[in-house]
């Protein structure tokens, strides 16, 4: 007989102030529908300052969550996992949705879509990631993938009308109809080998498949052969997300007809959602898959040569681009390759841990740095989307010798250059790498990244010794988009520097 | 309690994915496209449906209820993708969405 609790004992058994962080943004965003809704066109500066408001309310929530003294918390009957790992992301996607909304305030508005919507479609999506970093059950991880995936479509396809009827030379609805049909195609993927998985141990609840896993596998029954398959099957469905080769063929189309923030946003949390479902479902729930008995997990060959792939395509196509978020587009993929690089490592028991921690450094380093350098492009594209050209940054250097030599900094950071967050990412991914035994995979990460080092390199070159007819007079040079660069470039060096602060924020951050 | 067992849905729900796939590879009407992704989406609640039924949970019945809820909004903002494109270009056809290249 079932009795409808009282809402105190719902909210006890549930715990549902654990998930606090993103359902107070969640629930922020719904307010924000009806205050839009009302605040109407001279008071349309209204939604970008609540957002900002918002996401700043669900940091300090996150900050009581997530402290130390909590511990790791379930939540909502063991769909949600409130630990160290999630708090963590958590605070890297609501700083990189601040630095995104502070981005595209001026750019929307020299755009003349400047719309309330844009906001609350970008909340919205960085709820679902942080619903997604917390997802302890295959049910949550689906349904937060299209949370945040369903509002990026929309983004992506936000600059189509042309107020004036001119012709835009951004692509923005061809990059959303792209986006859309890769999006629920590999979302088909992910549902199909969630089925799988959950037939074949009769549980969507990741700790319950692992340990129910443990008993299928090795065995010649059809169970194991769904649980190999349904793992395979979502594998694919977030590789798709997180861009890894081979299905990233829509990743530089999308990012690049995009509107520049949206890429800028979607670059970086779509792939730290996507990675830290990857993480919790390949460790947390399947690391039993394996081939021996003791030995690595059965996915960690495919995961390599995913990384190897993806480190050696994303980096060699970068060389060749002209357009910069087309570049941009690339190394993202290239990092996502690095990222791979650390989800292989911790097929290996004792180097989880490392592969974890050295993943999220990584996601840090690569949201400052990539946002910053989208920021950067962003302010020197013309009015109709184009002059975003590698030879259209020829010039900065004279003109806005800050804006150039963050640009620097950020392209240093990318290739991973000491005294900058990337150099510390890359360093904790490879040695997690070696920790596990992979040499091979962690010298050709070494290899691709001074591959890397001269398409980066080049943007610098440009600016600074390639002369030029006149000087660059970047049109989105605004106090808000300065914030945004200069946020970038506060956590791009920081965390570079100081770097035991990023190392002891992540120490404590197990989710084996 | 159940005469058949699990394996034929599940072989059923296998090829229907597979056409869904085959049909967003190979068909160039965005509508079409889109049809071959409910196909795929509806032959996952097939096997989920069925595998709740041969474990005897409730687990299975209650995702579907998810995966559908999902389609739909995904149905929504696909159309009115589909209609954006379409009022830009006469033409739902993706082969003509390729301005971008590199």
């Amino acid at each position: 007989m079932f009795e409808s609790p009282t809402i105190a004992q719902f909210l006890a058994v549930s715990n549902l102030a654990s998930t606090a962080p993103a359902t107070l943004l969640l629930a922020w965003t719904l307010v924000l529908v009806l205050v839009d809704l009302f605040a109407g066109e001279e008071r349309s500066h209204w939604t970008p300052v609540l957002s900002c408001f918002g996401l700043g309310l669900s940091f300090i929530a996150n900050l009581f969550v997530y402290s130390p003294a909590a511990g790791e918390q379930i939540a909502l009957y063991g769909m949600f996992i409130a630990d160290a790992f999630t708090g963590f992301l958590n605070m890297v996607i609501l700083v990189a949705t601040l630095i995104a909304v502070l981005m595209s305030w001026d750019y929307l508005k020299r755009a003349g879509i400047h719309r309330g919507e844009y906001y609350i479609l970008a909340l919205i999506s960085s709820a679902g990631a942080m619903y997604m970093v917390a997802a302890n059950d295959l049910i949550v991880i689906f349904v937060a993938l299209e949370l945040l995936s369903i509002p990026l479509y929309i983004l992506s396809a936000f600059r189509s009308i042309k107020n004036d009827g001119s012709e835009l030379a951004l692509k923005s609805e061809e990059s959303g109809m792209k986006y859309f049909i890769l999006g629920a195609f590999s979302s088909a993927f992910l549902v199909f080998g969630a089925a799988l998985v959950y037939g074949a141990t009769g549980a969507t609840n990741i700790p319950q498949i692992f340990s129910i896993a443990g008993g299928i596998v090795g065995g010649a029954s059809a169970a194991a052969f769904y649980l190999l398959i349904g793992a395979a099957l979502l594998l694919v469905g977030l590789g798709f997300k997180v861009a890894v080769v081979p299905f990233h063929m829509w990743t530089p189309d999308v990012y690049e007809g995009a509107p520049t923030p949206v890429t800028a946003f979607m670059s970086v949390t779509a792939k730290i959602a996507g990675f830290a479902a990857l993480l919790r479902l390949l460790v947390t729930g399947l690391s039993v898959l394996v081939v021996a008995e003791g030995g690595a997990a059965a996915w960690q060959n495919t995961a390599t040569i995913i990384a190897i792939l993806t480190l050696v395509l994303g980096n060699f196509v970068a060389i060749s681009q002209r357009s910069l978020k087309r570049m941009l587009a690339y190394s993202s993929i290239a990092h996502a390759g690095y990222i791979m690089v650390a989800v292989a490592a911790a097929g290996t028991a004792g180097a989880v841990n490392a592969a974890t921690q050295g993943a999220l450094v990584y996601m840090m380093a690569y949201m400052f740095t990539n946002l910053g350098a989208f920021a950067v492009v962003m302010a020197i594209e013309r009015e109709d989307g184009s002059g975003g050209n590698i030879e259209d940054i020829t010039g900065l250097a004279r003109s806005r010798p800050l804006m150039a030599m963050a640009m620097t900094i950020f392209m240093l950071s990318l290739t991973g250059i000491p005294l900058t967050a990337g150099f510390l990412g890359k360093l904790m991914v490879f040695s997690s790498a070696i920790q596990a035994g992979l040499f091979g995979l962690a010298v050709i990460g070494v290899l691709t990244s001074v591959v890397s080092a001269f398409y980066y390199v080049r943007v610098v070159v440009n600016m600074y010794l390639r002369e030029s007819s006149g000087a660059l007079q970047p049109a989105l040079d605004t106090p808000y988009v300065r914030l945004a660069i200069n946020i970038a470039l506060a956590g791009t060096l920081i965390f570079g520097i100081f770097y035991p602060l990023a190392t002891n924020l992540v120490n404590m951050v197990s989710i084996a | 309690m159940n005469p058949v067992g699990v394996e034929p849905y599940i072989v059923l729900s296998m090829v229907l994915f597979l056409l869904g796939a085959l049909g967003v590879l190979m068909r160039r009407n965005a509508i079409l496209v889109f049809m071959s992704v409910e196909l795929m989406l509806n032959s996952a609640n097939l096997a989920l449906v069925a595998f709740a039924r041969e474990w005897g949970q409730v687990n299975g019945h209650v995702f579907v209820f998810f995966v559908m809820t999902v389609a739909a909004a995904e149905v929504a903002v696909g159309l009115a993708l589909i209609v954006n494109i379409f009022r830009e270009r006469r033409s739902i056809n993706i082969d003509d969405l390729q301005q971008m290249r590199g």
